[in-house]
């Protein structure tokens, strides 16, 4: 669709600048103040220029709770990112009761408060009063997330794979479903394979919808807190300490205001990178009729 | 049956008839595969769930003493003390009261945003929707600080209106793309029609432009609410008394008094009713939804 080139459209757009960029723009500048402050109280504060960001950079806890998380995301998005499409090429294709009924179960756990996940999880996998837990260690495999890194991080992707993996299915699905039929009638007719029709028509149709949901599965996960904040509370050890726990640890456990700014800063600027880039690829392939 | 498909003939016209016929049964026995898998899948799915159900009918004293499947003596009795304690039930309303507000909010400002993305080019029409997406990508944790201070400096904590507001960060975004995809899909010629007959522009946009993406209003609204239900470090931040969120009165019974299993999983049962009938009421619209979406 040709659009008119028109600059009084940004009258529209003002309400959506005014009420983001009130709050988002000063609670931006305050922080970026405290990363180059040193602040011993108020009207007791001194600047230090870069300091804060040397020293988070040398911070060598800081470079593990960075590698954990670049592992756990890129874990989350090889499990879900499959797992999803899977599930949405399984979902009913026609409309009626069994798509509306499993589209609810879908959402369901899209829907729980984060820390509650957190607390449905810690239920689910307790060994004394945890389906999960009692199951496996009936079967005789000791298995107990409070003790054991692995099963730490073993109880920890199961938790985000089961409450994520529906939003990469519901987006995969609502590509499938923007297909043409008439795109499976020519497939038929030339007697394509199941997997020339999901190589060839289904995946280079949900390219847009799939780079949304890497871009969101990215973020979210990049910046993942409370569910396992609750279920481990970043242990045992430092196992699950992932990066937003590690910082609330300076932040809130330490009260290092400065560099805990400094390294919010540097941490926000590493998940724009990466989304940007994200976002470019996907302006880039997205189909040449759109802008 | 892939060599089956591949080895129906498909050139000649006669042909046709059975290359059309046989796919077609081997795609219902594809389909009766993959159902199997759902099936698998949506129990795999409900299983933590059910087991919160289970446990929310039993009391605490039954939970910690043995291990089974199903609540063979079960109780209401969480439940009952989640609706008659203020400290449990106003939970759930002050986290409805604020996430309807943030809907109303998110839905009201994006709507002429996502008009004017769907229908202009404009100056730095692409690196403002970019900038709105930044807004999801801060780690909480610092920001919270600045966050209480502006909001207090307004006189605005422990407001739901402060909930509302902040939470528009991540919702706003969200909206404006899920909306715009809608809006986009109406064809141009129904505005100029509308302009020429004399129509202005706010009356065009009630009477005639809302109605016809009503659906993507309907699905906007669904997951405003989704991600202000389920947020919980800003609401937490924001609020002390008078505004405190569900999600919020969880925690503080956590770390406050021993763990009370059944109550705990009765709350986090609760806490799931709400969304559900908002997505049973767009359940139609929702794939529809993202497929129109920006890109």
């Amino acid at each position: 669709m040709n659009k008119t080139y028109d600059n009084r459209a940004w009258f529209l757009v003002l309400p959506v600048f005014l009420v983001v960029a009130f709050s988002a723009i000063i609670p931006l500048i305050t922080v970026v103040n405290y990363s180059v402050q040193d602040i011993f109280g108020p009207g007791e504060r001194y600047f230090v220029g870069l300091e804060w960001f040397r020293e988070v950079l040398r911070d060598t806890r800081l470079h593990e709770a960075l590698w954990r998380q670049f592992l756990f995301s890129g874990l989350v998005l090889l499990i879900e990112i499959p797992l999803g499409v899977a599930i949405a090429l399984m979902m009913p294709r026609k409309s009626g009761w069994a798509a509306s009924l499993a589209l609810v179960l879908l959402a369901l756990p899209l829907l729980i408060p984060w820390n509650v996940i957190g607390t449905i999880w810690i239920i689910f996998t307790r060994p004394d009063i945890g389906l999960l837990g009692y199951a496996i260690n009936t079967a005789g495999i000791p298995f107990d997330h409070t003790a054991a890194p692995l099963d730490a991080w073993i109880t920890v992707m199961l938790m985000e794979v089961w409450h994520w993996t529906p939003l990469v299915a519901l987006l995969a699905y609502a590509g499938l479903r923007a297909i043409p039929e008439a795109y499976y009638q020519a497939a038929r007719i030339d007697g394509a394979s199941d997997w020339a029709v999901f190589r060839y028509i289904q995946l280079p149709k949900m390219r847009g919808v799939l780079t949304i949901a890497v871009l969101l599965r990215f973020m979210d996960s990049f910046l993942i807190y409370a569910e396992p904040f609750v279920l481990t509370g970043g242990g045992p050890g430092n196992s699950t300490t992932f990066l937003s726990i590690h910082l609330v640890k300076i932040a809130v456990g330490q009260f290092d205001l400065g560099p805990a700014a400094a390294f919010s800063i540097i941490y926000f600027l590493i998940v724009l990178l990466f989304s940007w880039v994200f976002y470019q690829v996907l302006q880039r392939v997205g189909t040449g009729d759109r802008r | 049956m892939k060599l089956e498909r591949s080895a129906a003939p498909a050139g000649t016209v006669p042909a046709e008839a059975p290359a059309r016929t046989q796919p077609r049964r081997a795609r219902r026995f594809a389909l009766r595969k993959g159902t199997v898998g759902l099936i698998v899948y949506f129990v795999l799915l409900l299983l933590p769930i059910y087991w919160m159900l289970n446990m929310s009918l039993r009391t605490n004293a039954d939970i910690l003493a043995r291990f089974t499947l199903y609540p063979t003596d079960p109780t209401l009795a969480n439940y009952a003390r989640i609706f008659s304690d203020p400290a449990w039930y106003s939970g759930y309303i002050n986290s409805f009261i604020y996430v309807s507000l943030n809907t109303v909010i998110s839905l009201l400002v994006a709507l002429p945003a996502a008009y004017a993305f769907s229908r202009y080019r404009f100056l730095g029409d692409k690196h403002m929707f970019f900038w709105l997406l930044t807004n999801r990508m801060a780690p909480p944790a610092v920001f919270l600080l600045p966050f209480f201070q502006l909001y207090s400096t307004f006189g605005l904590i422990d407001t739901h209106i402060a909930v509302a507001l902040a939470h528009t960060l991540f919702n706003v975004p969200l909206a404006v793309w899920i909306l715009e995809g809608f809006m986009s899909a109406v064809p141009r010629e129904i505005d100029e029609t509308a302009y020429i007959d004399g129509y202005s522009f706010p009356r065009f946009f009630v009477t005639i432009f809302l109605p016809l993406i009503r659906a993507g209003v309907g699905v906007t609204a669904f997951f405003c609410f989704m991600f202000s239900w389920v947020e919980l470090l800003l609401a937490r931040t924001l609020t002390t008394t008078e505004a405190k969120p569900i999600a919020a009165v969880m925690t503080r019974t956590v770390s406050a008094s021993g763990l009370d299993w059944g109550l705990l999983a009765a709350a986090g049962i609760l806490t799931i009713v709400p969304g559900a009938l908002v997505i049973y009421f767009v359940r139609n619209y929702m794939a529809k939804g993202f497929a129109l979406g920006r890109v």
